[in-house]
């Protein structure tokens, strides 16, 4: 990367940067401090890792403008770990997922995003929104009405305000506004205080204190697999979103290195893994932001309103959080998926139900994506198994021309071995694989059985058209055209 | 004479409307261009990224979405050109209008979603409002 370039990602918007920087970081701290809750740890945790990992992933990500910080997805997969051995699990899971990320980028794990289908991306999402709408629930078990009440006026603001203005983000107004209405009538109702501690203080360097030993290991490193995938899939996912609502390409391997650094970084400094963000890089994008630079300043700025603002963060309801976060939820669903369910192929609407199902009921993203990745190469591979053959009689019924067009693999071959009669009397035939190609040893086995089988019945069996990969294993692999052979009796 | 004429479409029945009217202006005017402008908003980006599994077919469908647009432009033998702009679909043909010495502007009145107007104020309202050159708002 040369200076210009550089200069160009940096300094090229700079007003631009600075003002959505701002936007971002103010739209930050109440998802900040609600995806900490939905881990189980301190706001302050959730709030540190949004600082570092903002400030990290602006010099070293692959995609300028993408906001990343604590996110949902992650902070889910995060709540047994956390339940059962506590923070300093977690900081060191958090490291690990970094370390985990690294070795992926520089294995080039962006090529691999291919494989993972459209509607296990989808799934993925509404999955996630399902999850984060779930975890607000309980925040409602023995409340009274006035939680009701202020929900309902959060989502309120949070919708309507944009009709007058969209100068500031109409979450931050309906915090301001719900916690003012809070304090002034000396409600009762939960504040972010009760749910842990907030300090006033920069984060440090800490080394997590846990015993360095291999079971510590066995029991973060699945946490941090899980972590390492979703965090990468939400990250190239909102790489994408970035790239194309900017019209400019992004260096995926890149992101996931940059993605792990922050990570690592983060879980030094007492905050907990995170990822890309599709919200906060949407409306950084939006605002105005196009270079590091917004970045940057989303994470800058958000630790200088820790710091100021610290006495009033703690006095923030939890009703509000949870209005700021059935927005976040209703905005993470991707609703077209819903009206267009109809529309599409019915493997694909299965594999997204799956993929949302797994989800919901295990609570990890990361064993839903498997789920539905799985079960659509299984869709696939029945998909591509029908071999089509069709037979032409020639030469007044002595000959027939089988043609056959399809892919003869392991999971095609029983079919396509029923289409022939091998006790149908004629002399000769000639089987023609132009347009088929063969995959494996079944593809193979299939055609030895077929010529082997005719060749008892006295038919000849003539095999066309073979292209160049079949034709090589069938020299490698095939019996029917050597001498003396029968087809074993299975 | 209106040379440079943008036609802003989304591909619904209004912007074909309007598709008419542009057609009508560049008719008998051999120098008459028009550029097809197709606006993706952030929602629409979001969407699109994650319903399609490459930035090529992203592409393909959205050109799709203006096909009966360029026909009806083809067989007026019209010259055209088509440009996907990203951004706030009001500010973003402003900016394009104004920036690229377009003569005049004809959009219709009304796009896709109805519930989106209310919510954010019609486009071809700002359009008037802010571009330097005529605008028609066709009904």
């Amino acid at each position: 990367m040369n200076i210009e370039s550089i200069k160009q990602n940096w300094f090229g918007n700079v007003k631009g940067d600075v003002l959505a920087g701002m936007v971002v970081a103010l739209a930050l701290i109440p998802e900040a401090i609600a995806f900490s809750i939905i881990a189980g740890v301190d706001p302050m945790v959730g709030l540190y890792a949004s600082f570092c990992i903002a400030v990290i992933i602006s010099f070293v990500g692959g995609r300028p403008a993408m906001i990343s910080a604590a996110t949902g997805a992650m902070a889910l997969l995060m709540v047994t770990l956390v339940a059962d051995y506590g923070l300093q699990y977690l900081l060191a899971a958090t490291i690990l997922t970094g370390i985990i990320q690294i070795v992926m980028g520089y294995l080039k794990i962006a090529k691999f995003m291919k494989f993972v289908p459209r509607s296990v991306m989808i799934g993925f999402v509404n999955a996630l929104a399902i999850l984060i709408f779930m975890a607000q629930l309980e925040h409602f078990v023995g409340e009274s009405w006035q939680m009701y009440a202020m929900v309902g006026g959060a989502l309120v603001v949070i919708y309507l305000l944009p009709k007058l203005t969209k100068i500031v983000p109409s979450p931050l107004v309906a915090i301001i506004v719900i916690t003012i209405v809070a304090i002034y009538t000396g409600s009762e109702v939960r504040t972010v205080g009760d749910m842990g501690e907030l300090t006033q203080a920069l984060p440090i360097f800490l080394i997590p204190s846990i015993p360095l030993t291999l079971e510590t290991l066995m029991i973060i490193f699945p946490v941090s697999l899980a972590l390492a995938i979703v965090g990468l899939l939400e990250s190239f996912l909102t790489a994408q979103i970035v790239d194309d609502m900017t019209d400019t390409e992004s260096n995926k391997n890149k992101e996931a290195k940059g993605q792990g650094a922050a990570n690592i970084v983060t879980g030094f400094f007492g905050g907990m893994a995170g990822c890309a963000m599709i919200g906060q890089s949407v409306i950084n994008v939006k605002s105005g932001g196009n270079g590091r630079l917004s970045t940057l300043t989303a994470g800058v700025f958000l630790m200088i309103l820790i710091l100021v603002f610290n006495d009033l963060l703690v006095q923030i309801p939890m009703a509000a959080l949870v209005g700021v976060m059935i927005m976040v939820s209703i905005g993470t669903f991707d609703w077209s998926s819903l009206t267009t369910i109809h529309l599409m192929p019915k493997s694909d609407a299965v594999v997204m139900i799956v993929t949302v199902v797994t989800v919901v009921w295990t609570h990890d993203l990361s064993k839903g994506v498997f789920a539905g990745i799985i079960l659509s190469a299984i869709f696939f591979a029945a998909k591509i198994s029908k071999v089509d053959v069709k037979s032409i009689m020639v030469e007044g019924g002595k000959k027939k021309i089988y043609h056959v067009h399809g892919q003869l693999f392991f999971a095609s071959v029983t079919d396509f071995v029923n289409c022939f009669d091998f006790k149908e009397d004629i002399d000769m035939i000639d089987l023609d694989l132009k347009n088929a190609h063969l995959w494996d040893d079944s593809a193979v086995g299939a055609i030895d059985k077929i010529v082997l089988k005719y060749k008892e019945n006295g038919t000849i069996v003539h095999v066309l058209g073979l292209n160049e990969d079949s034709s090589t294993l069938i020299k490698k692999r095939a019996v029917y055209n050597k001498e003396n052979v029968k087809i074993a009796n299975h | 004479m209106f040379n440079a004429i943008l036609l802003a479409s989304d591909g619904s029945n209004h912007a074909l409307r309007a598709t008419d009217k542009a057609i009508l202006l560049a008719k008998h005017n051999p120098d008459a261009v028009i550029t097809i402008v197709y606006i993706v908003d952030s929602s629409k980006s979001k969407s699109d990224v994650l319903h399609h599994s490459n930035p090529i077919e992203i592409d393909q469908r959205r050109k799709e979405k203006l096909l009966l647009t360029e026909q009806k432009i083809k067989k007026a033998s019209i010259a055209y050109e088509v440009k996907i702009l990203h951004g706030e679909p009001g500010p973003a043909i402003v900016k394009y209008a104004n920036g690229n010495n377009i003569d005049i502007c004809v959009i219709g009145s009304r796009g896709l979603n109805s519930l989106q107007e209310m919510v954010l104020g019609s486009v071809s309202h700002k359009v008037a409002k802010r571009a330097n050159c005529p605008v028609m708002i066709v009904k």
